[in-house]
């Protein structure tokens, strides 16, 4: 697979580590009623989709930015790729 | 049909004429009492250890696809119960003695081979870990066996001893590990479930899962709605898209592993073998091929097929422990979908929903639990209490904190 970085350009996916779900961005706030079940869910639930799947990757061999890649989990076809901290201040984190 | 040696003598002097075939094509009845969904090794091993087992008949396997067409198709075949941890151990090891008297049980030939399996380790800390494993073995009732290099260097003279970066330094045996022909153990499970009255129905996929104030009440599929008191999902690799047709998120992730297996070759490998020092694990087939494996690719994956990094690390764990596996050829690479667990632990359990019940998340080791699997969830469906060796592989386990992690990796399933 090459993923094309939105400062490098295309790249092979071997110089990156994968993580997981994009919505790993969304930390819940420990302080929240709920954060116990938040905290659950967050760590250990997953949507696993069969088709288009947003995920965090880490340059690890490269500039180590994070990215959020969509890819397709049934023909790994690789739709967009951006910065995760571009998605992350797009969602309201201040970072 | 009961299968012997006079049967096959006889048989070859009629000309093979008598054979039949080894189970019905049925439709689909309106109603059952239990619906296993997915035919691969772990539903038809299920289905048959309720008919056998439980006295329980009114059942139907459904199965999208052709019956073992999964992961019971696809894997490396491997069986042995050498894991460490109390939740795990005692149930690999009750599979393990399900194979040893599996052909007996169901009067078909699965070629289980006892042929040993040998984890290789490579450093004084890595022998003490492996000492562990096998302390921890033994109190399950398994067997275990520690060679020292002198020890290998006699049995397996073609390892590579002296490698600069990972010296074999010895190996944790146990003698009862081995490999089991993979399609045979579908086709007998299939067979026995079948002759006990169980429907197994081809080609008919599920599409939706009818839950009624919180019970379920039958499926949707692709040969029209079919009635059912109770539910089994039972269809590890794809257990997220199931799942989702009953409204779960599991704590599961899809993931690729890629297998390959080798031109024939005269026989050279004893018994299975690891490396310690990376991710391979090789046998021979009776049929002479080299079957091997190592990781899964590491990203979520749907596809049956995995990208080319892996086969060179694969490559490479192989050239390190066994050189002369470079002179072979390789014939063919495949790849299947494993559930992969956030703890690499699988489940067997009930749902939120009643009389739904779940069996998945068995990352790469599927396999080898196949007969402990059937007869465990069999016995969770029939009872409604799980079986004494499958009590911790709960669904709610991440929630109360107790993990099964054998390799402490955490909540990371690419890792396990």
């Amino acid at each position: 697979m090459i993923i094309n970085h939105p400062l490098l350009g295309p790249r092979d996916a071997a110089e990156f580590v994968y993580l997981g779900d994009a919505s790993l961005i969304d930390r819940p706030d420990w302080e929240d009623p709920d954060a116990d079940d938040k905290f659950y869910e967050y760590g250990y639930l997953r949507d696993n989709p069969a088709g288009a799947h947003q995920e965090l990757w880490y340059h690890e061999q490269g500039d180590r930015s994070w990215l959020v890649v969509t890819r397709n989990t049934l023909s790994h076809e690789i739709t967009n790729v951006e910065l995760a901290r571009d998605v992350a201040k797009s969602r309201g984190r201040d970072r | 049909m009961r299968y012997s040696a006079f049967k096959v003598f006889m048989q070859g002097l009629t000309g093979n004429k008598g054979w039949k075939p080894v189970w019905r094509e049925p439709e689909p009845k309106p109603e059952y009492d239990i619906i296993i969904i997915g035919a691969g090794g772990h539903g038809l091993a299920t289905a048959y250890y309720l008919a056998k087992e439980f006295g329980l008949t009114n059942i139907a396997v459904l199965e999208k696809g052709w019956l073992g067409s999964g992961n019971i198709g696809r894997n490396t075949t491997i069986i042995r119960s050498n894991y460490m941890l109390p939740g795990n151990e005692p149930f690999y090891e009750f599979s393990l003695k399900l194979w040893e008297d599996l052909e007996q049980d169901f009067n078909y030939n699965a070629m289980v081979s006892q042929r040993s399996i040998l984890n290789l380790f490579h450093s004084d800390a890595q022998r003490d870990a492996f000492v562990r494993r096998g302390n921890a073995m033994f109190l399950a009732g398994a067997d275990a066996e520690l060679a020292d290099e002198a020890q290998l260097r006699r049995e397996l003279p073609f390892l590579d001893f002296d490698n600069a970066r990972f010296p074999v330094k010895g190996g944790l045996y146990q003698r009862r590990g081995g490999t089991v022909r993979h399609d045979a153990v579908a086709w007998g499970y299939a067979r026995g479930a079948d002759s006990r009255g169980v429907d197994i129905i081809q080609n008919c996929e599920v599409t939706g899962i009818d839950v009624e104030n919180g019970a379920v009440r039958g499926v949707q599929t692709s040969r029209g709605p079919i009635r059912a008191r109770k539910v089994a999902i039972c269809v590890a690799g794809s257990s997220g898209r199931v799942a989702a047709m009953a409204g779960m998120r599991l704590p599961i992730e899809s993931h690729v592993l890629q297998a390959f297996v080798s031109e024939g070759l005269k026989p050279v490998l004893p018994g299975v073998i690891t490396f310690g020092a990376g991710h391979f694990y090789v046998s021979q087939s009776d049929k002479g091929g080299l079957v091997f494996g190592g990781d899964i690719d590491g990203y979520n994956s749907y596809a049956q097929r995995g990208n080319l990094p892996v086969v060179e690390d694969v490559a490479e764990g192989g050239m390190a422990i066994m050189p002369m596996i470079g002179r072979a050829r390789l014939l063919r690479s495949w790849g299947g979908i494993m559930d992969m667990s956030m703890d690499g632990s699988p489940f067997i359990d009930k749902t939120h929903i009643d009389g739904l019940y779940f069996n998945g998340g068995w990352c790469y080791g599927g396999f080898k639990a196949t007969p402990a699997s059937g007869y465990c969830y069999a016995h969770l469906l029939a009872r409604d209490v799980p079986h004494p060796t499958a009590t911790e592989m709960r669904l709610d386990r991440f929630k109360r904190g107790h993990l099964i992690d054998e390799k402490g990796q955490g909540n990371q399933p690419n890792l396990h």
